[in-house]
């Protein structure tokens, strides 16, 4: 959901994980950012204030049938070493040949994020030795990256309350098409990795964010929209749990009016709740180090999340030397557009940036502002259906069977509903009331035969997904208001008869 | 211009190359000395090409499966294997430093 905001001084108070590391607390630091992602002068004791930069480099596996050079197969679980070509095992005589979707991934990746799509790109070879790399090299873009200089808005709280949103944008570096490795499990006790090459050779977006942001909120928040962006254009199905989407945090402080310090990178991020944490944690054991007179190693950190802090990582040992070179087997990417299109060439072989553009389905900026248009809800209602699988059609499928107003309806679908699902770990697809049962109970509502109360009754039964229909549930339990005056008035009577005394207390004021 | 025992020392770092002896490392200098005949050359302005095939069309292929399923095959190679997994060392084994190893850049 839309993380809180860092506007104004907030201050953290940071618990020692038991036994664990951590930066010792003597009292409470203070870090800020303002709106505009500068410090404001916080701290006590006269203490300089810190701006802390955060910038991130993202790997979104791309959602292809095939890998990026190989015609292997892309599968999360599949037998040890199934999916797994000559060339994904690197056999000597074997050759790079491009997938297509990977390209048109790439594209509708770039064109999303506001980038200049470079017409012409190259491929790299990035040399280090590790046993999931089976060639000894990664084919990357290092030099001319298929996608450049382009942006990305997200929206933050600034309250608790989640009534006032704040739009902040982060710079996109660029997007480079990239090779994953195979996957490596640690056998500590007989002190050996089992490898698995399935993996090795998926396709991948690198998406490299400037550092333009200064928190765990804003990181998290940015990175939420990124994957909400990819999961819509289809380019990646972006599931972090499954390592679709991998996210590492490269962090540093210093005061305002200096340069930038020394930064760390920090891996081994598995949900965008953690990712907030690793970055917050990152960024306050920075400050309390320099402050207590020591200094930041350009190294290289794994976050722990039983512990929730980080842990230098053994095997990056000093700076690594890559080695670029370019990629000798595979010449230049060109890609076209209407102008360029060249008249006599394969439809295949032609990649076409404008008929990928014209194609593009509504973002979820657009999506979102399309529904505060459309139903006149509030900008954070359209977060919170969109941040949800299936939620958006749900709401719409009610409004469309009810005559409930649909500013009403979504009240009962952002504060009934979805904590239903919630405390019942369930998702909209998964939920035993459905758009029709809801908007059956909301005529119900909205034509005044039940009380709010009486409703929510009634859906608390309906919950239970027993086949009973809200009206045959009202009859049961005689949830039925009242209409008839006459009746009205007796209850009146009766009531005001039956209590003789606080009536005249009433009476004499 | 020598090339320096830490350049050799960190290239046989890097790609675990063996400057084996004398002969080997005269005929790195050579060939650095050969392609440093570049720099004659005025390449103001110019931009520098990787290959001769960079006019040559990159081409794409469709989406399909049409490869995988040869774990037999493949594992073949492996000098040990665990039930479909190649077995590696726990980690990456570092050469050795230059003082504490047998090579030729020892004595130079």
């Amino acid at each position: 959901a839309a993380a809180w905001g860092c506007a104004g001084v907030w201050r953290r108070a940071w618990q020692r994980g038991a036994g664990g590391p951590g930066p010792a607390l003597h009292g409470q630091r203070a870090t800020a950012c303002n709106a505009r992602g500068g410090a404001v002068p916080a701290g006590k004791s006269g203490l300089a204030p810190w701006v802390p930069v955060v910038g991130l480099e993202i790997h979104a596996q791309i959602s292809s049938n095939s890998k990026l050079f190989s015609g292997s197969q892309v599968q999360f679980a599949a037998p040890p070493n199934s999916l797994v070509s000559f060339f994904d095992a690197s056999l000597p005589g074997t050759l790079p040949v491009l997938n297509r979707r990977c390209v048109e991934a790439a594209v509708m990746t770039g064109l999303a994020l506001n980038c200049s799509i470079n017409k012409k790109s190259l491929f790299d070879r990035k040399h280090y030795f590790y046993a999931d790399l089976p060639a000894g090299y990664q084919i990357t873009q290092q030099r001319v990256p298929i996608a450049v200089n382009g942006s990305l808005s997200y929206s933050l709280c600034i309250d608790n309350k989640m009534s006032q949103m704040v739009t902040k944008t982060v710079r996109i570096k660029q997007i480079q098409l990239e090779q994953d490795s195979g996957k490596s499990l640690h056998d500590d006790t007989r002190s050996q990795t089992l490898v698995d090459l399935n993996r090795a050779g998926v396709g991948l977006m690198e998406v490299v964010m400037e550092p333009d942001m200064c928190c765990g909120e804003e990181a998290a928040a940015a990175v939420r929209e990124l994957q909400l962006i990819l999961q819509t254009l289809g380019s990646s199905q972006a599931v972090m749990a499954e390592g679709q989407l991998r996210v590492d945090a490269n962090v540093s402080v210093h005061h305002p009016g200096e340069p930038y310090g020394v930064r760390t990178e920090v891996k081994n991020i598995n949900s965008i709740r953690f990712l907030a944490k690793a970055v917050d944690y990152e960024i306050q054991r920075q400050i309390e180090e320099l402050e207590n007179g020591g200094t930041i190693l350009n190294e290289t950190r794994a976050f722990d999340s039983k512990l929730g802090c980080t842990v230098p990582m053994r095997d990056k040992e000093g700076k690594q030397d890559y080695r670029f070179m370019p990629e000798p087997n595979l010449p230049p990417l060109i890609l076209y557009d209407a102008k360029s299109l060249p008249a006599n060439m394969n439809h295949q072989q032609v990649v076409n940036i404008d008929w990928i553009h014209e194609r593009l389905p509504d973002l979820p900026s657009v999506k979102r502002a399309k529904l505060v248009e459309r139903y006149g809800i509030l900008p954070e209602h359209s977060f919170a259906l969109l941040n949800e699988d299936g939620l958006t059609e749900f709401f719409e499928n009610v409004v469309k069977q009810t005559q409930m107003k649909p500013k009403k309806v979504i009240g009962w679908i952002l504060n009934v509903l979805l904590s239903y699902l919630k405390q019942h770990s369930l998702t909209v697809k998964e939920s035993p009331v459905s758009s029709f049962l809801l908007a059956d109970l909301l005529n119900l509502l909205e034509r005044k035969e039940i009380s709010s109360t009486a409703a929510k009754q009634v859906l608390a039964e309906l919950w239970k997904g027993e086949g009973k229909t809200p009206l045959e549930i009202v009859k049961e339990k005689k949830l039925e208001l009242i209409q008839d005056h006459k009746e009205l008035e007796q209850i009146c009577q009766a009531v005001i008869d039956g209590q003789e005394n606080e009536v005249i207390m009433i009476v004499l004021g | 211009e020598k090339v320096t025992v830490e350049v050799l020392d960190h290239l046989e770092h890097l790609a675990l190359v063996d400057f084996r002896d004398a002969e080997g490392v005269e005929r790195l200098q050579k060939a650095i000395q050969f392609a440093d005949r570049l720099h004659e050359v005025n390449t103001d302005g110019v931009e520098p090409m990787d290959s001769v095939l960079e006019d040559r069309c990159l081409y794409l292929r469709e989406d399909d499966v049409t490869e995988g399923n040869c774990t037999n095959e493949l594992l073949k190679n492996a000098r040990e294997k665990i039930e479909e997994y190649f077995v590696a060392p726990p980690g990456n084994i570092p050469l050795p430093k230059l003082e504490e190893r047998e090579t030729f850049l020892q004595g130079s």
